[in-house]
């Protein structure tokens, strides 16, 4: 089994990635997709023609050196499978530990974590103090307008601005590295499949 | 309710109904009855339709009449539900939209399946699924009955029961003859219908007010009799400790609950991508924030014009708050205007009941024919099969839901819609969650995690008072009473939490890596995504 850092390099490198790329889901989708949503998914990929490098700051492009992690060994416990679908779970456990999906999880997480936190938080105090502290939620702030209306639009307005931020940050921290990992995932999910059969 | 009301109102109904079975033949004519086309609509909708599908799906006539009418009633308590409504999508954009949309296909039960052994798993998923969904179901129906007798002043009990049969039988031919693909386009239709209708009354509100919010504000409450504190919390909840734990308990409920209602889950599905599915949730938080901030203003606005002593006379719940403020804003009973927006008004509920239903019918039916019938049956079946099971899944869960809904169309089941959000958050979502971001989560933790939140959660609503013991409850001749909260959610909610975890450390398997290796890649990756 390839190495999973020398990989990327080759598929990723220049513009004819994105032919390639496009070709990927076809081959790797043996089940249940459909033809036009083949097109779609094409469709879709032209807007990542771009250079890969910028979304990846660290991960793929850096050689692990010597030390680097054996291709996973298959645990023990696991129920016996087939060859094939052994082979094709060993390279999801071999991309789960590249350094560039761990860069794409601790950056969903970096996010997510901090936020859903944040929200929740901030939704159960304004639970809380309006059912038990009436009194203070009375104060008026201006005009007929008082802390339980400030708070209240307050709740609507920091969703709206998660959503943005979050919206934000998965396009422009995430996309592009997921999709990448996605061939890549894909690629050698199929030439795992492809070795063994 | 004068003879011209109706008259508008039911042809504004028939209009809706014609344009809605015509979708339904229209799309059923190039049907292929693949599991994908029926279940995930071809997974060919863009974004903004999945958006507004989503927001139809969600947006139940109870938001839009039961939410003004509570603020009309109650002033600011009301609004509180609005919150919750809302900021449950954060849940769902978060944690839920995209990693369900890279490891699902159909349902919630193969997102688990995926890492478990797959028989109990979906066994169990399946069955708190079409529980959440028949509990959901019966609330509308009843709903729709009294609605409809409601707005057409035909108390009748033979208007409604044919009303219940009438929503039933049309809901079972929108989802078997057309599948996801209809139903989606039914709830395109309605979201712009209610979109649009409230945008209209809350446009007219602001008119007659000149703008001027504070004015509207301090209107409604001089008019409610309460003063200034109408427009703080405290009127509805604030009585004492059981009423706010309540609350809190069905604050729960609503934020975490949406994140597990089969039919919004189902919907994500329906786009190409996990990009697609996070701009469909951006689209419909956008769409739902902007309907609750309207019928904030509505509810305001039938204090403020109608009155709370009209508006309780009319419906004691303040259902028909909207309808009677949609006549005043139209000039008054006998005028022209009155009448057509109260007709408009009339018909935009009945099209939310419709779609909302139709809905919950496509998921309940997928959870069935995927989930149920395809583990229960052990072998495995064909697509093309699956397709006809879930057809006649329809037909049965329809005739549930008519049987269940003419029980009990004479009792007070508000509390039905509170109980399905609380068993989704206590059944569906610790699972949920648990199977996207635990390492160690195991088999007999994820059905001790189903069970021990459903289970919990059904037990102690029929602890409650909603049931027996109390002068509102379904059974008020009996007494056994225990769980003085009427949304078992603040217990409930934890303990499914609790169940998965106990489950999973105490479970004799290993948990298995490279399966979570594999539902991990997948869910941040979209790899091997369909």
């Amino acid at each position: 089994m390839q190495s999973s850092n020398d990989r990327p390099r080759g598929v990723g490198g220049g513009p004819e990635s994105a032919a390639g790329h496009r070709a990927a889901p076809g081959g790797a989708h043996v089940d249940t997709a459909s033809g036009p949503r083949q097109d779609e998914l094409g469709h879709d990929d032209l807007r990542y023609d771009d250079p890969w490098y910028d979304a990846l700051a660290s991960g793929w492009g850096e050689p692990a050196g010597p030390g680097a992690p054996e291709p996973a060994v298959p645990s023990m416990r696991r129920e016996p499978a087939v060859e094939p679908s052994r082979a094709a779970a060993d390279v999801y456990v071999q991309v789960q530990r590249s350094a560039a999906f761990q860069e794409v999880r601790s950056r969903y997480r970096r996010f997510v974590v901090p936020a859903v936190v944040a929200f929740f938080l901030w939704y159960v105090a304004y639970v809380v103090t309006a059912t038990t502290a009436p009194g203070l939620m009375a104060r008026p702030v201006a005009g007929a307008v008082n802390v339980a209306m400030v708070a209240g639009l307050g709740q609507f307005l920091t969703t709206f601005l998660l959503t943005w931020a979050y919206a934000r940050h998965a396009r422009l921290r995430r996309d592009r590295a997921a999709l990448e990992l996605r061939w890549d995932t894909q690629e050698l999910t199929r030439g795992a499949r492809g070795g063994v059969s | 309710m004068t003879g011209d009301h109706q008259t508008l109102a039911l042809l504004l109904f028939s209009t809706f109904v014609a344009v809605t079975l015509g979708i339904t033949t229209w799309v059923g004519r190039r049907r292929h009855g693949s599991a994908e086309e029926f279940y995930a609509g071809g997974r060919l909708f863009s974004p903004m339709e999945n958006g507004f599908a989503i927001s139809g799906d969600y947006m139940s006539a109870a938001s839009f009449l039961g939410i003004s009418g509570l603020i009309a009633l109650y002033g600011y308590d009301g609004m509180l539900y609005s919150v919750g409504f809302l900021v449950a999508w954060l849940v769902v954009l978060f944690l839920v939209a995209e990693l369900v949309r890279n490891c699902g296909r159909f349902t919630l039960a193969d997102v688990v399946a995926a890492r478990m052994r797959e028989r109990p798993v979906r066994i169990a998923a399946g069955t708190s699924s079409v529980t959440v969904s028949v509990l959901y179901l019966v609330a509308q129906m009843v709903g729709a009955g009294s609605l409809v007798a409601l707005l057409l002043g035909g108390t009748s009990e033979a208007a409604r029961t044919w009303t219940v049969i009438g929503v039933g039988a049309l809901m079972v031919v929108y989802v078997s003859l057309g599948g996801m693909r209809a139903t989606t386009w039914i709830q395109i239709v309605k979201a712009v219908l209610l979109l649009g209708g409230t945008l209209t009354l809350t446009a007219l509100v602001l008119v007659r007010f000149h703008g001027d919010v504070d004015r509207l504000l301090r209107t409604a409450a001089e008019r409610s009799g309460h003063g200034e504190a109408f427009l703080a919390p405290g009127l509805a909840y604030g009585g004492d400790w059981v009423s706010r734990f309540d609350f809190i308990s069905l604050g729960l409920a609503l934020v975490l609950g949406t994140a597990g209602l089969p039919h919004i889950l189902s919907r994500f599905y329906t786009v190409p991508t996990a990009r697609a599915a996070r701009r469909s949730v951006v689209w419909s938080i956008g769409l739902i924030g902007g309907f609750y901030l309207m019928t904030i203003v509505l509810g305001f606005g039938a204090a403020a014009l109608v009155g709370p002593d009209t508006v309780r006379a009319s419906n004691a719940a303040g259902n028909t708050a909207v309808p009677l403020l949609a006549l005043d804003l139209g000039g008054g009973a006998q005028s022209t205007g009155g009448t057509v927006l109260f007709a408009v008004v009339a018909a935009v509920a009945f099209a939310t009941i419709l779609a909302v239903v139709a809905g919950i019918t496509l998921a309940s039916s997928a959870s069935v024919a995927h989930d149920l019938y395809a583990s229960l049956r052990r072998r495995r079946t064909e697509p093309r099969g699956e397709v006809a099971v879930a057809r006649v899944a329809a037909v049965g869960i329809g005739a549930v839901a008519i049987g269940l809904g003419l029980l009990a169309r004479d009792l007070n089941v508000a509390f039905l819609v509170g109980l399905a959000f609380a068993v989704a958050a206590s059944a569906n979502l610790p699972v949920l969650l648990y199977s996207l971001f635990w390492r160690g989560f195991t088999t007999r933790g994820a059905v001790w995690a189903v069970y021990g939140g459903l289970v919990p959660a059904v037990v102690l609503v029929l602890l409650s008072p909603v049931v027996s013991g109390s002068p509102q409850a379904l059974f008020p001749g009996v007494d056994f009473q225990c769980f003085p909260l009427q949304n078992p959610g603040l217990v409930s909610i934890p303990l499914g939490f609790l169940a998965g975890w106990l489950g999973t450390v105490t479970s004799p398997e290993a948990p298995d890596e490279a399966k979570h290796a594999e539902t991990e890649v997948r869910s941040l990756t979209g790899a091997g995504a369909v």
